[in-house]
């Protein structure tokens, strides 16, 4: 019923537009990638591997890398561990409070991300709420220094944003599973803990699949915490990148890094994908 | 549902379970609105001494405004483009065949899922490649890029549920595309667009990620607050913070009362949360 200029018309203005803005941007990094930096500090355009040759080379890539990834794996577990049985209760147990806590779980996503940040930073630091209020109690006599700039600070920071968004596909699952499966589960004698084990859980496995895969990646790819909260300790691969473009000035090599990451993003959406493929049932 | 008189003590467990969540999860936001009346700072505890002051501090401190206008400007104009390339986008992907969808497809939602540093970076080096100078219509096209994928998410959310008979009716009438377009599609998916433009509205504002890479000499809201956390910190930003928390929840409120009265449920952002899951297959 649409007419070839109609679909000429709403295809080729997104299509270029994201052309221009997304694709030759990534297609820019790709290639920047092989490109180097002379010792007068510009873009030497001659391709090579240099710099992959650097990021295998030199531990401290990969050992941020390594960090970053236990950092991430860790905010995810803790967002899951979290995030999951909110959930549950919420579709299962909250009766007609639901639509009230689910509008709860939300409103702290639309709290500036930098400004919840700044809020753990407040309280974790050594003269911030927690450490007062616990001499304050006369539990501690000395300010706790491990609280702030460690990973420690990063990963409770992290989990504390990435929650709600682990939150939302599980419950989303959630309420699609038809309550009559459940019921049928009870009626033929299985226990609450078998019905929620052998009918519940597997059918929730593609929204913790997407929360979990949500949680890691946007997780894994953050500066600003570390930057915040993290000290040397909690530095994250994506600093170095950060440090590249700025003061270093190596772009060629921060296009390496990031495009390692962009891979790695991309691989992890595609798993994530085929498993929640693999778990639907729909 | 008989949640089987058996699971109460479980119901229990998940009750307390939540009710920590909910702790942790409000935890800073409580901390942060009682310390911006702290006189003596943003730590120490018990706080004494309350006060206005960093009320008083923050109406008259330029700089914060002059960002805060900075944003509106950058969030409105990022609206503007996002939803001038994501509608028709969904459009797309709903009604038309074409090399390269699926590709098309992906590219679009990537950003939503990408960190936000990779969108920045590749942003940059485009930039940097035209010679455009860093500044605030940088950051412009950054946000309205990178929120394409909200638009065309909820938009094509909203075309999945709309009956086609009132487009065609139109057009058999002999209205036009274009005629058809503003009479029929655009009002049966107002809602959707509503949603999109607020959730554009609110995640541009809030935006740090890209606009780190892109900022040139003036800075967002966000920027601003974080070159003040880098030199040190005051209640101030607490203040600011709050009345951003305040208007926010003043939108969510809004646009959840909207949603109950159309449809009766008020899933903000979980359209966006479901399609990006299912829009990856």
């Amino acid at each position: 019923m649409f007419s070839r200029a109609y679909k000429i018309v709403v295809t080729v203005p997104p299509l270029a537009w994201v052309v221009v803005f997304l694709l030759v941007p990534y297609l820019l990094m790709f290639c920047y990638s092989f490109w180097s930096v002379s010792s007068l500090q510009t873009v030497v355009h001659s391709w090579n591997l240099e710099n992959y040759r650097e990021l295998l080379q030199k531990p401290v890539y990969w050992q941020t890398l390594l960090r970053s990834i236990w950092i991430a794996a860790r905010v995810t577990l803790f967002s899951l561990l979290l995030g999951y049985p909110l959930a549950y209760f919420l579709s299962f147990y909250a009766g007609r409070r639901k639509d009230l806590l689910y509008q709860m779980v939300i409103i702290p996503l639309w709290v500036s991300y930098l400004v919840r940040a700044y809020a753990w930073k407040t309280i974790l630091g050594s003269d911030g709420v927690l450490n007062t209020l616990l001499q304050y109690v006369h539990l501690t006599s000395h300010p706790l220094d491990f609280l702030l700039y460690s990973p420690f600070a990063v990963v409770l920071t992290l989990t504390h944003i990435y929650t709600p968004f682990t939150f939302l596909p599980i419950y989303a699952a959630l309420e699609h599973i038809p309550r009559n499966l459940v019921e049928a589960s009870h009626d033929l004698g299985a226990t609450p803990a078998q019905t929620f084990w052998k009918v519940i859980f597997p059918l929730s496995i593609p929204g913790l699949l997407a929360g979990a895969t949500f949680a890691f990646v946007l997780s894994l790819g953050d500066f600003l915490a570390p930057l915040l909260l993290g000290g040397p300790s909690g530095i994250m691969i994506s600093n170095i990148v950060v440090s590249l473009f700025g003061a270093a000035y190596n772009w060629p090599l921060g296009a390496a890094i990031s495009l390692c990451m962009l891979v790695l993003v991309v691989s992890l959406l595609f798993f994530s994908e085929r498993l929640e493929k693999k778990w639907s049932f729909s | 549902m008989s949640a089987a008189s058996a699971s109460v003590p479980r119901s229990r467990w998940l009750l307390a379970h939540a009710a920590a969540v909910f702790a942790f999860l409000y935890l800073p936001i409580a901390v942060l609105i009682l310390y911006s009346f702290n006189g003596t700072g943003v730590g120490g505890f018990p706080p004494h001494h309350l006060t206005l002051d960093w009320y008083r501090m923050l109406f008259g401190d330029g700089a914060i405004w002059d960002s805060v206008l900075n944003s509106l400007e950058v969030a409105l104009a990022a609206m503007a483009i996002s939803l001038t390339f994501g509608v028709p986008a969904a459009l797309a992907l709903d009604r038309a065949q074409f090399p390269g969808k699926a590709l098309f497809r992906r590219l679009v939602l990537l950003p939503l899922i990408l960190p936000g540093i990779i969108t920045g970076l590749s942003l940059l080096m485009l930039f940097n490649l035209v010679s455009l100078k860093l500044s605030l219509l940088t950051i412009t096209l950054g946000h309205g890029t990178a929120l394409i994928s909200v638009a065309t998410t909820e938009v094509f959310a909203g075309l999945q549920k709309l009956d086609r008979a009132q487009e065609e009716a139109s057009l058999d009438l002999g209205a036009n595309y274009w005629q058809t377009f503003w009479r029929i599609t655009v009002p049966n998916l107002k809602l959707p667009i509503i949603g999109a433009a607020l959730l554009i509205f609110t995640l541009s504002m809030d935006e740090i990620a890209v606009s780190f890479f892109l900022i040139g000499r003036d800075n967002t809201l966000p920027l601003e607050i974080w070159g003040r956390l880098r030199r040190g910190i005051t209640p101030e930003i607490n203040a600011v913070s709050t009345i951003i928390f305040v208007f926010s929840l003043v939108t969510i409120v809004l646009w959840y009362r909207l949603r109950v009265r159309a449809e009766g449920s008020a899933g903000v952002g979980a359209e966006l949360m479901e399609s990006t899951v299912s829009t990856q297959t």
